[in-house]
């Protein structure tokens, strides 16, 4: 069935079973995907991610519920993870999501990560290309509840949200390299509960550890300046700190409007651009390797390739020196 | 790639147990499935529409306050509007013996009581997919 055409004619039924064929990587969604990719570049992708529990899902509803009144068409993909045991999963992020049902302008999709390490699952970027073609404005992206190094999310999105709530670290946690670097905002969620000052001190003493700027403090009755970066870049984006109460909808407008600012200086500073640039390279890259090593490995006969392996195992030959070997023989 | 079998568990009404839901929603889970889970107190239209968006192939109910008989032909009827169907409906829950045959007649694909075993339920769920042309 084709299904590209009525993607674009706004069909959603048409639009679901057509993310079930890229969620799958089927060639009839690879094909699919080719013919909608002209259709692409229109959304803002905003990625939102964070530890488990620090209330992804709630933040994502209330995103979209606003975003949803600014007149926006909204479209979501959750990620949950797969059982590395059984590649089963239990997707659910849409119970935090109940304020959205019932509305036309919003479409989500809860997908599992099925054994992809980085927060999002292998085919969830051609997944919001089809959301992007579809003619949505905004795709939030929710990646797995994640630890600190799972950062995927910050090459797909152009904004990308982490998530923090009080009482889960010091400022040791803060200055770790990881999940926090990414941010192009910090959200604190759960900002009515005891110890929000400590976690919004560790996030902002990161932040300025790792953007110097001017400071004027007094240090025994002088005025003393204290200085770090000569002129503040206008080009440099620093992370804003934003307290936010995702339950009861607090702090989300004042979010929204971070995030605008953050397109704001993403489209004045050429970053947009940059980071589509370096995200469809990115992807030509692995695409080239796919079927760069597909397609070598077809023509090789089954048994030379048994051949080698079997000299790998028995440590005659180095896993390098065959390769090297196989490339050799395969010329062409 | 092997295609996973989709599936919304969901508890139409307003009856607030899901102890039930849960356990076979983590059975499914455990059996390799896809489980989407929404949660309580959803109405016959949160059901289709999740359904819809999720292109699930099976849908499971799990009603416990006795309104099946006027939730369950709602969800079927909305299914088949959204052009959905081919999704399985599978019921779980308290339902009487004599509804059993009238439910299966709308097109239920199975019914289940408490102490059903968890093994049943996903083998007449991946025997119902098999069935069905993707």
């Amino acid at each position: 069935m084709e299904l590209a055409q009525p993607v674009l004619n706004g069909d959603r039924l048409a639009l679901a079973r057509l993310l079930s064929r890229v969620e799958n990587d089927t060639p009839e969604g690879r094909l699919a995907l080719d013919a909608l990719f002209p259709h692409t570049g229109r959304a803002h992708l905003i990625g939102v991610t964070g530890a488990p529990g620090t209330g992804k899902s709630s933040l994502v509803n209330q995103l979209a519920f606003h975003l949803r009144k600014q007149g926006k068409r909204v479209a979501i993909v959750a990620v949950d993870p797969s059982s590395p045991f059984t590649g089963g999963a239990v997707l659910g992020d849409r119970v935090r999501m109940r304020d959205l049902a019932g509305d036309p302008g919003v479409f989500i999709r809860s997908m599992a990560s099925r054994g992809s390490l980085g927060g999002l699952a292998a085919t969830t970027a051609a997944v919001t290309q089809v959301f992007d073609a579809a003619g949505f404005d905004v795709i939030l992206i929710e990646t797995v509840g994640a630890g600190q190094s799972e950062i995927d999310i910050a090459r797909l999105a152009h904004t990308t949200i982490v998530v923090e709530a009080p009482g889960l670290g010091d400022d040791i946690q803060a200055i770790k390299a990881g999940i926090l670097e990414i941010a192009d905002l910090l959200v604190i969620n759960k900002a009515d509960r005891p110890g929000v000052e400590l976690t919004e001190r560790a996030l902002k003493t990161m932040l300025e550890l790792a953007h110097p700027v001017r400071k004027v403090f007094r240090h025994h009755g002088q005025v003393m300046e204290l200085s770090g970066a000569e002129t503040p870049d206008s080009r440099l984006w620093i992370p804003p700190v934003q307290r936010v109460v995702a339950t009861e909808g607090k702090g989300i407008p004042e979010l929204l409007k971070a995030i605008e600012q953050h397109v704001a200086h993403l489209r004045s500073s050429g970053d947009w651009v940059r980071r589509e640039r370096a995200r469809l390279e990115a992807e030509f890259d692995l695409l080239l390797q796919e079927t760069l090593v597909s397609r070598f490995i077809s023509k090789i006969p089954s048994t030379s390739l048994d051949s080698l392996l079997e000299s790998i195992q028995t440590r005659k030959t180095s896993p390098r020196e065959a390769v090297y070997q196989l490339l050799n023989e395969n010329k062409d | 790639m092997e295609q996973k079998i989709r599936v919304l568990v969901a508890k139409p009404g307003l009856d607030g147990h899901d102890r039930g839901a849960k356990v076979v929603a983590r059975a499914l889970r455990d059996a390799g499935m896809e489980v989407i889970y929404t949660g309580l107190r959803q109405t016959p239209e949160m059901i289709a529409e999740a359904a819809l968006q999720e292109d699930v192939d099976v849908v499971g109910l799990s009603i416990l306050s006795g309104a099946h008989m006027a939730l369950v032909p709602r969800v079927l009827e909305l299914l088949k509007a959204n052009g959905q169907e081919h999704v399985r409906v599978f019921i779980g829950g308290i339902i009487p013996d004599e509804d059993t045959p009238r439910l299966k007649e709308l097109g239920v694909a199975g019914v289940y009581g408490p102490g059903a075993p968890t093994e049943q339920i996903i083998a007449d769920i991946r025997a119902a997919i098999s069935g069905v042309a993707a």
